[in-house]
């Protein structure tokens, strides 16, 4: 398969993983450039423990700077933003950050689901939506919500995925605009086009 | 960003809340939009609505509509020591300093179904401060108060519940202070009897004690700056000098016109002290 493109720059990106996320995102995140000035979320389910330590495992892998979530924090280009522990991460007009207790979201908080419609509702067609291994079925909905408002749709294939359910439950409701394996996705990484950078 | 035109949704959304506000006197006009995006697409999938204009249309002929989306709009799940190390920091920080007081009182600010309410209690209790305390818990939600005021929560929480206890520096038994029932579990009258539940909004009331202590922990979250700025004001006026402030551990008060006035006294667990006023 060719390198796929997203076919035009974009502003952000978000991704949402569950089991096999943080082995799946060691690969992906340090593919995108110093340079880049995307925007990139992040949602993990993980026990709150672990997932506190999610900056000190990235931050030295990563060529983009993984920034701390504060309420409110203006977002910034070419950086990295995993969602805190036990609360779900929103994108807010500004754009900026913002955070919610709401209730659990497909048994998940955080939810990607949750992250990919406020980052929708912000960015549009700016935005590239991508979803990648985990059991459960969070993210489906939001991956929907990123197309529906003309965003950019990456599935993981399934048979490429540590854990299939995730990807399926979307390609069960969507057709996304690309299902690629891990390793594509990758490079479409790094080559991503960028508004800041075009 | 390019200031792309407002889209459908976001115009409706400020009409709706302005609807709100003129017929219910709520404010939620200055609620963080990303979170009310979201409460209100759950509401419009509840009520089977099309479109916010469509719930708009109902809500302004039907009260009970009001009623229930006021859950969808406040909906918020807690546990009892929510972040035990927040109440450690309160236990062994804050505490030996609210000991110098003849008479305390404390506000729970956005206290929902009342569980750090209940936790302040347990905590003051064991520290032996529970007798001469009173704790205003405080919301805008009727049914949230009915509930943090019947202090009934469900028994599977319990485990959580008793391991943040814990955690927190508890050196009595949570099981202590309910009883259970079946699948619930009902917290003791005597703590309860120090704590009075009632309503006030952050948004649209004033000041209406002096207090030693404020909590409002992940309430801000919910707030544009400026109205951050509005109850982060409330606060430093209700409390006396050298009061204490605990927020949310991803909340701050930058946005506070009296940020300067709060010095921070516990940073990683967000409790600030009142320096001056």
């Amino acid at each position: 398969m060719a390198a796929p493109m997203p076919g035009r720059p974009v502003a952000a990106v978000a991704i949402g993983a569950s089991t096999g996320g943080v082995e799946a995102l060691l690969q992906l995140l340090p593919a995108l450039g110093g340079e880049s000035a995307v925007s990139v979320f992040a949602v993990l389910h993980l026990p709150r423990e672990r997932s506190s330590l999610l900056a000190e495992i990235f931050a030295p892998r990563c060529r983009l700077p993984v920034r701390d979530v504060q309420d409110k924090d203006p977002v910034l280009p070419g950086s990295i933003y995993f969602a805190p522990p036990d609360y779900h991460l929103l994108v807010d007009d500004g754009p900026q950050l913002a955070l919610s207790m709401d209730p659990p979201v497909e048994h998940s908080r955080p939810s990607v689901s949750v992250l990919f419609e406020s980052a929708a509702a912000v960015y549009g067609p700016r935005l590239l939506g991508v979803l990648l291994t985990g059991a459960g079925s969070d993210g489906a909905s939001g991956l929907q919500a990123v197309q529906r408002a003309g965003g950019v749709t990456v599935v993981q294939q399934p048979a490429d995925a540590r854990m299939p359910q995730m990807p399926e439950a979307a390609l069960a409701c969507m057709t996304p605009d690309h299902v690629l394996t891990l390793e594509e996705i990758m490079s479409l990484f790094q080559a991503l086009p960028c508004e800041a950078c075009a | 960003m390019n200031a792309a035109p407002p889209s459908a949704e976001d115009v409706e959304l400020r009409l709706l809340v302005e609807a709100i506000y003129h017929v219910y006197h709520y404010d939620f006009r200055h609620y963080a939009r990303a979170s009310l995006r979201r409460r209100m697409s759950a509401a419009m999938a509840h009520f089977g609505c099309r479109s916010l204009s469509e719930l708009q249309g109902r809500l302004l002929r039907e009260a009970d509509v009001f009623t229930e989306l006021l859950e969808y709009l406040t909906v918020q799940v807690s546990d009892l020591f929510r972040d035990p190390g927040y109440f450690r920091a309160l236990r062994e920080k804050v505490v030996p300093l609210l000991r110098t007081y003849p008479s305390l009182k404390i506000w729970i600010a956005g206290c929902s179904t009342g569980e750090e309410a209940y936790s302040m209690a347990i905590l003051l209790r064991e520290e032996g401060l529970l007798e001469r305390s009173l704790i205003y818990a405080t919301d805008i939600n009727p049914n949230a108060l009915r509930r943090a005021e019947a202090g009934v929560y469900d028994a599977a929480k319990v485990p959580d519940f008793t391991a943040n206890h814990r955690r927190s520096g508890g050196h009595s038994s949570l099981s202590d202070y309910y009883s259970a029932a079946y699948d619930r579990v009902i917290f003791d009258k005597r703590l309860r009897r120090h704590i009075v539940f009632s309503d006030h909004s952050l948004a649209t009331d004033s000041v209406f004690a002096e207090v030693q202590l404020v909590s409002c922990r992940n309430v801000l979250i919910y707030f544009d700056r400026e109205l951050q700025s509005r109850a982060l004001d409330l606060f430093y006026e209700a409390l006396c000098r050298k009061g204490f402030l605990g927020i949310g551990l991803r909340e701050s008060l930058r946005f506070s016109s009296h940020a300067d006035a709060f010095a921070e006294f516990a940073r990683e667990d967000r409790i600030y002290r009142k320096v001056d006023g």
